[in-house]
């Protein structure tokens, strides 16, 4: 490549030649400044009106939530349908299941860095935004399971008045609080730093009064020096490394609150890993759910293009055999143990009064990923929508039989009890999603949905 | 030594559009006896810290130090609180039950390792929500930037711009107040 050819055009050298072998990651012929004007209009722009009828749905769902949570939390848990036998059931399902969702945020930006996965950079920004919301909704569940919410402080292991009296760190629910403030902590740094350099380039760039107030605060004075750059990528890579066996403990802790205890059909070796794939597995669900629609209503099909949906399905593929393949240890090893008590959950799950929800589960979490072995499933959008939705139900429906179908026939027959929810339990589980959806949307329209700064490195990926 | 605290400096900034003309300007900037003050780009460009002159940050070894610190003290925390200050038995298990105290070892590592990292991060190159610096035009969007220190008379005005000029340089600027 001559270097009078390079300086002709913008950019027009670094187009000359497709690589027989690559793909390039961003379709038509971007250049730096596109890339900028693609992001940044969509943040200047008015919402649509179609923004608009999805926020104020999403609102209106939470705020439901809201009402039903504050009925929970003045009047009593026995708003729920527990009863003393199935002592966990909605709350700690809706908990393990946004958990999970966070994982693939984490996975993404962290461990798909790591293995210089260059596509994660057009989805990295709202998949790790994903987390953060995610995390936030899984928090509320455990507080407001607690009954007297207003003491969830007494979990931090501090000096206090009563003795000093201190937490116990033998229990596993004592290690979700460790692991999940941690994993909210990091997560959210990662993510705003990041947007930093996105930020600045908003910054210098938008100039409607308040946008640019708030980007110049949170850009923290940015100028693209070396300097900044050198040490912000150690950052990026110390923190990446911290996230990836950050983000695989904390399912795995998560399950220890399962695995831990003495219930056919929990204490079982194989949870942490079975867990660690069922997160991933979900999560990459719920973020190609999201960049169908992102990609679609914000018309960005030229970053999130069809190749990067066809990689998060063999993700989703992977994963779910991995779950599959847990489906079948754990009843082979029900089975296999011999005590009758291990067998007696694995046959009440598949032929007891939820074996609906079981098979529910078997559906969606084990044949439905098998379609994307066929190219034709993995390259086809509606298609991925549907089964990215249907995996999202299986994952909600597993941990739903995992806890309710292990609790509610006890060693004890006389205390054999059936759960069903109540309205505020169901209203509460649709605000959270409510909730979720909210926040998602605010975030499209405040902060850069893809990462400019990052995407701008990759436009000459099989293009040299 | 860092960059941004030098507040009055005599520098020559030369514009270019693609990242691979910076790094040859640069690398031929530095072989040629020249200054290099600091660059600037919308991008992290990958062997720039090289062809500048930068040296490695020893930010891994203090985000590694950091994480043996959170390890320590998670570790002390709760043999002090489950073994000497309160002894309380749970389920007849050991007061030392010492794997059990693994989990929340391992989380105050990672969170002391990530937010001293970070923390080097803002305080070394002043990371501030209400900093004000010198921003060049369009190096956050598409324009790469290399700054050249004028340190004394001796610096030939004239030798630097045909070099800039040479790799590319759309634009070639003098300057004398950095923020």
């Amino acid at each position: 490549m001559s270097v009078a050819l390079k300086h002709e055009g913008e950019h027009e050298a670094h187009h000359q030649e497709l690589s027989p072998l690559r793909r390039p990651l961003i379709e038509g012929r971007k250049t730096y400044g596109d890339v900028t004007t693609d992001i940044c209009s969509l943040m200047e722009r008015k919402p649509g009106g179609l923004w608009w009828a999805a926020f104020i749905t999403s609102l209106t769902i939470f705020l439901a939530g809201a009402i039903a949570t504050t009925y929970t939390v003045t009047t009593g848990i026995g708003t729920w349908g527990l009863n003393k036998t199935v002592g966990w059931a909605f709350d700690i399902t809706n908990f393990v299941f946004w958990i999970g969702i966070g994982h693939a945020g984490t996975f993404i930006s962290a461990i798909l860095f790591l293995f210089n996965q260059k596509w994660r950079t057009s989805v990295n920004r709202s998949a790790e935004a994903m987390t953060l919301i995610a995390v936030m909704c899984a928090g509320i569940f455990p507080i407001i399971h607690m009954g007297r919410p207003w003491l969830f402080y007494w979990v931090l292991p501090y000096p206090n008045q009563r003795g000093s009296l201190w937490v116990n760190f033998r229990s596993p629910l004592l290690w979700d609080f460790f692991a999940i403030s941690t994993y909210f902590i990091i997560s959210a740094v990662f993510w705003y730093l990041g947007l930093v350099p996105d930020l600045a380039t908003a910054r210098d760039r938008i100039r409607s009064k308040w946008r640019h107030a708030l980007y110049r605060v949170m850009s923290l004075g940015w100028n693209g020096s070396n300097r900044t750059w050198s040490r912000y990528e150690t950052v990026y890579l110390i923190l990446a490394a911290l996230a990836t066996p950050l983000v695989l403990s904390v399912h795995s802790i998560v399950s220890f609150d399962f695995a831990t205890s003495v219930i056919p059909g929990w204490h079982s070796t194989i949870f942490p890993p079975y867990f660690v794939a069922g997160a991933v597995f979900s999560g990459f669900a719920m973020v190609m759910t999201l960049m169908i629609l992102v990609r679609k209503l914000m018309k960005l099909e030229a970053y999130i293009t069809p190749q990067h949906l066809e990689n998060m399905c063999k993700v989703t593929l992977l994963t779910g055999s991995i779950v599959t393949v847990a489906y079948l240890t754990e009843a082979f090893i029900g089975f296999y143990s011999g005590n009758p008590n291990e067998m007696f959950v694995i046959i009440n799950r598949a032929m007891g009064p939820y074996s609906w929800a079981y098979w529910t589960m078997v559906t969606c979490n084990a044949i439905v990923p098998q379609f994307f072995w066929f190219k034709k499933a993995r390259t086809s959008i509606p298609m991925i929508f549907v089964l990215s939705i249907l995996i999202n139900v299986g994952m909600w429906f597993e941990r739903f039989v995992i806890i309710v179908t292990s609790l509610h026939r006890d060693f004890l027959p006389s205390s054999w009890a059936m759960y069903t929810p109540t309205v505020t339990e169901i209203v509460i589980m649709l605000g959270s999603f409510g909730l979720f959806f909210t926040l998602f949307l605010l975030f499209l329209r405040i902060f850069p949905v893809i990462s400019m700064n990052e995407v701008k490195g990759v436009l000459h990926y099989a293009r040299d | 030594m860092l960059a941004t605290k030098e507040t009055n400096v005599r520098y020559t900034a030369a514009f270019f559009r693609h990242e691979e003309d910076l790094l040859a300007a640069a690398t031929e900037a530095r072989e040629s006896g020249f200054e290099i003050f600091d660059a600037y780009t919308p991008i992290a460009v990958h062997g720039l810290d090289r062809a500048v002159g930068l040296k490695r940050s020893h930010l891994t070894w203090i985000a590694f130090a950091a994480g043996v610190m959170g390890l320590v003290l998670g570790l002390g925390l709760q043999v002090w609180t489950s073994v000497y200050d309160w002894p309380l038995n749970v389920g007849g298990k050991p007061f030392n039950s010492f794997p059990l105290f693994i989990p929340v070892a391992f989380e105050l590592t990672v969170l002391f390792s990530g937010l001293i990292a970070i923390g080097v991060l803002v305080v070394r190159n002043r990371l501030w929500l209400f900093a004000k610096r010198r921003v060049f035009e369009r190096v956050t969007d598409d324009r790469f930037v290399l700054v050249l220190k004028q340190r004394d008379a001796s610096f030939d005005v004239r030798r630097a711009h045909k070099l800039l000029e040479k790799h590319g340089a759309v634009s070639v600027i003098e300057g004398d107040q950095f923020v």
